[in-house]
């Protein structure tokens, strides 16, 4: 490893834009002539649109136009879709029910499109909005998964009777019935996910620009994957076709998963500019973001686990019930199917698992991937059982799981997964050592001397990603491939570009990307640059979530640079008239190894395109392209351990100790790495303590819906983090990386409730664990 | 932190009426600079400096001031530049994210977040950094890791659980605590 190579702690190149307030992001970009829209919304979680009426909207000062679903639907735009096939049980395919743009009939919950006002200031639109009159005639609404189940329930789609989008089934059924006719103990619960909202700081924003000469479309947009969004507004929502389409994602303030999907908004924007006459950009506030962005989480969940009479798992049994909300967002089927029920082995031997889930329309926000996207439902049912189990079956959470850990890899689960590599016990020991697990009741009594309650919990997680290989996906119902692509550019000075696929919006890639061509080449990380975010520059590639970019993003990488070196040596070669098998890369030149001999790299580089002198037969110029898809996921694991202290009188908890340690394959940035895992620890903190979507279950209404509301982690909810690695490395990519950016989020929502339960003597609680919830609790315990 | 300046002698924004709205004269120095600008009555100081002084580093990150994106110095006091009016600014000196570094030479809390990878999407961090700044310059006595989480209650950051933030303005501190001791001693 060089200073910034492979492994090193790099600062990141990135930092001194944003840290100056250089960045660019899609609110910051100004186009001559630009304009402002606001979008009339309803109010309403369900009800029919009787009338509109733009008259007096039109008349408004600075008012350029009022724009109507019925006029997006006359310029033929197509309705939002589902790229994810999944079908049912009985082999019919998901129900989807139409989804336009802009609501043209009926409003399906609030804060849906109907409307778009285009003025010239942001003000004025929003002045003119307010004018807007819409009659609607309200229906009764449903917000609650469970109930719309229910017969008496209100129907949001003709396309889906019953509210139900599939019944979708994985595992083998006889074999688990048979596993628990066998069973010495079966534990049971009932476990519900709450509904979160990701709120990356940065609202989602689109600015669209119809360029009336070229007849050719621009719009910058806050996505995590500007390839996806050109080929899904080109093929499916006919906005215009690729080649006359550019999508450029600049500077994206986080996004969490939230930013994958194309949503109604850039879709009017580029309309409407086309409409107008002008470009039109739309800036989301906060409440939008609350009330439109995807929502993520919120099933409900009965699981039962039997055991034999030495505490070795039998089977499982899971039936979970997901809220997909109004309507299918963009991947919104795999998340509570092929990312939720495949990891339902979690890190254990599990020889029979059956797991059933319905997914389900509600009057609510669309609901899909959000940090972690299916794997944090699935280790909070696993990781909330074991814990349970253990003490229903009076024995250490701790000896119940390495029991039972998956010891032999590579190791098929029964519900798809084949795990690669790893070590389960090697990451429960690194985190008992750190917690000092040993010394908890001594903890616990001085807790106690104090009148405080302290518990200890722990969660042992495994997650998967770096979500491939294309035909894979492909077979389980995926509209898109899952691979990755780079280009490598070496030019005539000698400097680097790599042109990336993958998207950076807060994961460093600028730096990481960079510290791979320098452990190849040698060069100084200021010789490198990282390019992304703009379909024009960039040739096709998928973006950044799962976890992927490292392992695919930087695995395509790896590819175009050994196209790159072969040529660069048979270069080197020639010019030195050595033999090609001779030649090495070291210190930014190539050198005839055992000898002095050597050609500067950038000389090589200045050969390559003056091509004077080149192997006969060789095409000028050093430029390579390559598409990496992988031949399976990978498979991060590790094990959290959460100690928390509650005061009985408050219900409050306070953490005073959390410990990852994170299975994560090789490593390119450590600083980078543990980053990742802070955040994804605040945001699973965050859901286990603090955030919660609520909606008033009589009028749909999004009770929290502003940061005053809906309670995000700050700095005095969170201690600092102990975290560390101990890696096996992953055999399915040539880095041998598995993938960071989702496993704090995966990993710490059971550690911290089984922490709390532990310590109230209650197991029967719901997150967020607010002072209330946890006060009620203490108090239903000493009830009994 | 202050929710607004204290007003002093400050010369009130000139109103007059453009067509339907109501307009104010605004003038202020910004970074070293004086600018001026006439706006609607409701412009916030935040869209002031974004849109019409062209400062995009301050960002606006929530509509009810809870994240602290838009945090700016007015006259040497961390505010949030959403909740003042561009008039209520007026006469003022404004100190933003652009105007922090002396130079080519970062701010001592710029490098730290750098160093310490105190950010990752970079939206927060303006704020976080011009809030830091202030916090800093108000416990001349240094910091302490519950003082800072406890002072950091205004500003949000979704993407670093505020681990690397926390050791960021820590450091900060230390170093600017030591060079301004140097000073003293140089000047005694």
């Amino acid at each position: 490893m060089g200073i910034e190579g492979i492994g090193a702690r790099v600062a990141r190149k990135e930092d001194k834009r944003f840290i100056t307030g250089g960045g660019r992001y899609v609110d910051d970009m100004v186009v001559p002539g630009m304009k402002h829209a606001a979008f009339v919304r309803s109010p309403h979680a369900h009800a029919d649109i009787k009338k509109i009426d733009v008259k007096k909207a039109e008349g408004m000062p600075g008012v350029i136009g009022v724009l109507t679903g019925k006029q997006l639907k006359a310029d033929g735009i197509g309705n939002l879709i589902c790229g994810w096939m999944i079908h049912s049980k009985d082999g019919t395919p998901m129900k989807m029910g139409a989804w336009s743009p802009l609501a043209v009939d009926r409003v399906r919950y609030v804060g849906d499109a109907v409307v778009i006002v285009v003025a010239d200031t942001k003000g004025e639109a929003r002045d003119a909005a307010e004018a807007v009159e819409i009659t609607y005639k309200e229906r009764k609404a449903v917000i609650d998964a469970v109930e719309a189940l229910k017969g008496s329930a209100p129907q949001l789609h003709p396309e889906a009777e019953g509210n139900l989008i599939f019944d979708w089934d994985i595992g083998n059924p006889p074999e688990t019935e048979a596993a628990f006719k066998a069973a010495a103990h079966v534990v049971k619960m009932d476990i519900v996910n709450n509904r979160l909202v990701p709120n990356a700081m940065e609202p989602r924003a689109a600015l669209g620009h119809y360029d009336k000469a070229e007849d050719h479309y621009t719009c910058w947009t806050t996505s995590q994957n500007p390839h996806v969004a050109r080929l899904v507004m080109s093929a499916f929502y006919n906005v215009a076709p690729e080649n006359k389409l550019r999508v450029i994602a600049p500077d994206v303030g986080g996004g969490f998963g939230s930013k994958i999907f194309i949503y109604p908004e850039e879709i009017i924007c580029l309309w409407a500019s086309k409409r107008t006459g002008v470009p039109v950009k739309w800036v989301g506030d906060r409440t939008e973001s609350f009330l439109t962005d995807a929502h993520g989480r919120d099933h409900h969940t009965h699981a039962e686990m039997a055991f034999d009479k030495d505490h070795r798992i039998l089977g499982l049994k899971v039936e979970t019930k997901a809220n997909l909300g109004a309507y299918m967002s963009l991947f919104s089927s795999s998340v509570p199917t092929y990312l939720y029920a495949t990891l339902l082995s979690g890190q254990y031997n599990i020889p029979a698992i059956h797991a059933n889930v319905k997914a389900i329309y509600t009057n609510t926000a669309p609901v899909d991937a959000y940090r972690g996207a299916g794997r944090p439902e699935a280790t909070f049912v696993m990781e909330r059982m074991m814990e349970t189990s253990a003490r229903q079956l009076g024995v250490s959470p701790a000896e119940l799981r390495r029991k039972n850990f998956v010891t032999q890899f590579p190791h098929q689960t029964p519900v798809i997964m084949c795990y690669d590599a790893g070590d389960y016990a090697a990451s429960l020991d690194a985190a008992m050592k750190e917690a000092d697990y040993a010394g908890f009741a001594k903890r616990k009594a001085a807790a106690a001397k104090k009148g405080l309650l302290r518990g200890i919990g722990m969660s042992c997680y495994i997650e998967a990603c770096g979500i491939a290989p294309s035909a894979a996906v492909g077979s389980l119902g995926a509209g898109v491939g899952l691979w990755e692509s780079a280009e490598v550019r070496v030019n005539a000075v000698g400097t680097v570009e790599v042109l990336t696929g993958s998207h950076s919006h807060g994961q460093g890639h600028e730096t990481t990307f960079a510290q791979l061509v320098n452990e190849r080449f040698g060069l100084p990380l200021d010789q490198i640059s990282i390019v992304h975010g703009d379909t024009d520059k960039v040739q096709m590639g998928m973006g950044t979530y799962g976890s992927r970019s490292g392992a695919v993003g930087m695995s395509a990488i790896v590819k175009a640079l050994d196209k790159v070196e072969a040529k660069a040596k048979k270069i080197a070669a020639h010019l030195l008239e050595a033999d090609e098998g001779d030649i090495v890369i070291e210190n930014g030149a190539l050198k005839v190894a055992g000898t002095d001999k050597n050609v500067p790299w950038f000389q090589m580089a200045l050969a390559s395109y003056t091509a004077h002198n080149l192997p006969a037969g060789m095409e000028p110029g050093l430029k390579e392209t390559a598409f990496y898809d992988p031949t399976n996921f990978t498979f991060p694991a590790g094990c959290y351990i959460c100690e928390v202290e509650i005061d009985p009188d408050t219900g409050k908890t306070e953490i005073v100790q959390f410990v990852a340690a994170d299975d994560f394959g090789n490593i390119i940035n450590p600083m980078i790495v543990e980053g990742q895992v802070h955040g994804g620890i605040a945001q699973g903190v965050g859901q286990a303590l603090l955030e919660g979507a609520h909606y008033d279950a009589e009028s749909g209404q999004l009770l929290t819906a502003s940061f005053m509301d809906y309670t995000m982690p700050r700095a005095d909810d969170l201690p600092s983090f102990q975290v560390s690695t101990s890696n096996t490395p992953c055999p399915g990519n040539p880095l041998g990386m598995k993938g960071c950016g989702e496993a704090g989020a995966i990993g710490s929502p059971p550690a911290v409730i089984n922490a709390i339960t532990d310590a109230i003597g209650n197991n029967d609680l719901a997150m967020p664990a607010t002072p209330q919830t946890v006060w009620a609790a203490i108090r239903a315990a000493t009830k009994h | 932190m202050a929710a607004r300046t204290e007003q002093k002698n400050q010369p009130a924004a000139l109103r007059h009426v453009v067509g339907g709205g109501i307009m104010s004269d605004v003038s202020l120095t910004v970074n070293g600079r004086k600018v001026k600008g006439s706006v609607e009555d409701r412009t916030l100081l935040v869209h002031f400096l974004r849109e019409h002084v062209g400062l995009t580093g301050t960002h606006v990150g929530c509509d009810t001031s809870q994240c602290g994106a838009c945090v700016v110095h007015v006259d040497g006091k961390a505010v949030k530049s959403c909740s003042m009016l561009a008039a209520q600014a007026s006469g003022s000196t404004v100190v933003t994210i652009e105007g922090l570094a002396n130079g080519a030479e970062l701010h001592p809390v710029q490098a730290a977040f750098k160093e310490h990878h105190g950010l990752q999407c970079g939206f927060c961090t303006p704020g976080m950094i011009m809030s830091a700044t202030d916090m800093i310059r108000r416990h001349p006595e240094g910091l302490d890791e519950a003082t800072v989480r406890a002072e950091l209650e205004g500003n949000i950051c979704r993407c670093t659980g505020y681990h690397n933030i926390v050791k960021a303005i820590l450091a900060a501190s230390q170093t600017m605590s030591k060079s301004s001791k140097g000073k003293a001693k140089k000047a005694a």
